[in-house]
């Protein structure tokens, strides 16, 4: 259909993971006391940038695939 | 005050994404196959999110943690009852004919199987209620945009009045469907499903996680809400021992049976997701997979309106200064003018507050002089409450994406049977492809237009929204009966089923008519006719408007049948279970193979249920 779907979410969560992780560690509120001692910008930028990076390689891994 | 850049920024590269797969799709687009069915080529997770996220609009996220908040875990029978067995039961034994009769849409198989009376009044309806409903949510949006003032502060920078807020968000949100659906057509509005989907889970994850810290976790839960928010079958002997007001077998046989196999088995903005796999066995999996996040979405969209009233707001040490938390109209002057109002205003359970009358700003109060509770505002709040800025962003971003792929789902079911069902087969019946492809562009417009008309319709009659869950119930009731005789018996004829389905909508509409729930007055609701019987709440009168529909249906369209000449068996093959050839599904794997993948849901789903019983 032209364009793998795993290529845009791949993307997505890429930049999204990556401002959000970025805005964590710059504006880190020691305020924030609902979770004491996390900072939850940080960490779930990370997990969604991890989730991005693992969609990019499977679509990848899927175009390599199909060109052998 | 409000939003801060970084939130800002988030939901621009969301939008970005939404238009650009617009955009890349577009030169795709060729055939009108490519544009209504998504040229039959998607791969059956790809579909199967989009299912299940097509049906994730307004009711859906704001509605399910507005019960969890009002009701508690019994909302999750909305799920496993009300949708998981009949989901399974689509998949195993409905989309081969679906599928495999190669019709485009739900009415064209009712022509193919039965008449053309019977697909015109199935595409009629139908058309009726998804202009409605993708009203509803985009009227939805634009409210909770206004409510929650999340356009405010951009609006007064600007110079703009804060009274156009709800126009504009009326505005936009059609016109970004618009621009994705017009470029991509299903292709499109089923990749920014699945899009949404994982954007739900990413915003909502974390408030779940952080809102059950601060309330000690399901054990926190348990002690601080009375038991029965928190045992979904608990009090179901009865109507008068469970927060939901009816027994076991008026909601098994309602919601269970006849609302969730009448929607889930035969709506098209479903089927259509499924229909554009690409091959049947793809098609009937679509389904059960999307039966798995179903069975677990409780916990995502239910579980924050039970945190919602558990949570003992600190209001001293907010810790989020711009958060526009909206708890009671502390400003409302009449409430301040009115002692008695006042005290009311002031009421709220956990994080909602006491719901105020959009005129005057007074709380608003039942016919018991008992405050009433604005429990749509449990998930909103929730995230202004717990969600610092940067995710604050992400979580509202979720949340409007869901509103616009409601919108869209309805949208692009519409312009696919206006396009084959109405314009084809009654207006123009030899369109070239390219014409249809050109029509369907066309029906997007339209279809949007009356979908704003509908918001605005909504907008200056408050009991649209009611009156319209009211009629969803007795057209989605008889529908099924009418599938199931279709698929499963040859000898139903098409004046049988056309007299079946107009019968039962009779009845349905005659049994509103005639009963009300305990307490209501006569209204739209209900009782017109004069009230010959009560029921105990409204959710009960609703599940019986559907029984009674179902039950006529089925029994007028065998009766008609068999009074009417039996259709040709050579027609039939494709259609029917008995007359069409088993497709192999030896050389699937086993968990490839629908019958092993329903098994499993279903399994699932009986845990779920002993778990929380």
């Amino acid at each position: 259909m032209g364009l793998d779907i795993r290529v845009p979410i791949g993307w997505l969560f890429t930049i999204l993971g990556t401002m959000l992780a970025i805005y964590g560690v710059i504006n880190h509120r020691p305020t924030y006391d609902w979770l004491p001692g996390t900072n939850i910008n940080l960490f779930w930028g990370a997990a969604l940038l991890v989730f991005g990076i693992a969609m990019l390689l499977l679509s990848r891994n899927a175009t390599a695939a199909a060109r052998k | 005050m409000g939003l801060t850049t970084i939130d800002w920024l988030i939901m621009l590269v969301y939008f970005v994404f939404v238009l650009g797969i617009g955009f890349a799709l577009k030169r795709s687009m060729r055939t009108s196959k490519d544009f209504f069915q998504a040229g039959r080529a998607m791969p059956a997770w790809v579909c199967g999110l989009a299912f299940l996220s097509a049906n994730l609009g307004a009711q859906e996220v704001i509605g399910m943690g507005a019960s969890g908040a009002k009701y508690g875990i019994a909302t999750s029978h909305f799920y496993w009852i009300g949708a998981i067995p009949a989901m399974v039961f689509v998949g195993v034994f409905m989309m081969p004919f679906y599928y495999g009769s190669r019709a485009r849409s739900v009415p064209e198989y009712l022509r193919m199987r039965f008449d053309e009376k019977t697909r015109g009044l199935n595409a009629f309806l139908f058309a009726f209620m998804t202009v409605f409903s993708s009203g509803i949510s985009m009227y939805a949006m634009a409210r909770l945009i206004q409510a929650l003032h999340l356009l405010d502060t951009p609006f007064t920078r600007m110079g703009l009045p804060v009274s156009l807020i709800f126009h504009v968000s009326i505005a936009i949100s059609a016109l970004i469907v618009l621009a994705y659906i017009l470029l991509g057509g299903l292709t499109s509005a089923i990749y920014n499903e699945v899009l949404q989907f994982l954007l739900i889970v990413a915003g909502f994850l974390p408030l779940v996680w952080i809102g059950l810290k601060n309330v000690g976790g399901w054990n926190g839960l348990k002690q601080t809400l009375p038991g029965a928010f928190t045992h979904s079958w608990q009090g179901m002997s009865s109507s008068a021992t469970n927060p939901l007001g009816v027994e076991w077998y008026t909601l098994v046989m309602g919601l269970g049976f006849v609302l969730s196999f009448g929607y889930w088995c035969t709506d098209f903005l479903v089927i259509q997701r499924a229909m554009a796999a690409d091959s049947q066995n793809a098609a009937r999996r679509v389904p059960l997979i999307a039966a798995v996040p179903k069975m677990l979405f409780p916990f995502l969209v239910i579980l924050p309106g039970l945190i919602a009233i558990a949570v003992v707001p600190r209001f001293v040490e907010q810790p989020v200064p711009s958060a526009h938390v909206i708890l009671a109209s502390a400003h409302g002057s009449a409430a301040e003018a009115d002692p008695t109002s006042s005290n009311m205003a002031n009421l709220r359970q956990g994080l909602i507050p006491v719901k105020t009358d959009p005129g005057t700003g007074r709380p608003m109060i039942d016919s018991n002089g008992k405050p009433v509770f604005d429990y749509d505002l449990a998930i909103p709040n929730m995230l202004l409450y717990f969600f610092p800025s940067g995710i604050l962003g992400l979580g509202l971003t979720a949340l409007l994406a869901s509103f616009m792929s409601g919108m869209a789902g309805n949208v692009t079911a519409f312009n696919t049977v206006w396009t084959y069902d109405i314009y084809q087969s009654y207006l123009n019946k030899n369109a070239s492809d390219a014409h249809l492809l050109w029509m369907g562009r066309a029906a997007t417009v339209g279809g949007i237009l009356l979908s704003v008309a509908a918001a605005y319709a909504v907008t200056s009659f408050n009991n649209i929204m009611d009156a319209l869950q009211m009629v969803f119930s007795f057209v989605n009731g008889p529908l099924f009966a009418t599938f199931l005789l279709g698929m499963f018996w040859k000898r139903a004829t098409g004046h049988g089923a056309f007299a079946g389905l107009l019968a039962g909508v009779t009845t349905g509409l005659l049994h509103i008519g005639l009963t009300l729930p305990v307490g209501s007055g006569v209204s739209v609701k209900g009782g017109w006719l004069g009230a010959i019987h009560y029921y105990p709440s409204e959710m009960a009168q609703n599940f019986w408007t559907a029984i009674f529909a179902w039950v006529v249906c089925f029994a007028v369209t065998i009766v008609v049948s068999l009074a009417t000449k039996a259709p040709n068996e050579k027609d039939l093959v494709g259609l029917v279970h008995s007359l069409t050839p088993k497709l192999p599904d030896q050389d699937l794997r086993w968990y490839q193979q629908p019958k092993y993948l329903g098994l499993a849901v279903l399994a699932g789903v009986l845990v779920l249920n002993l778990i929380f019983r």
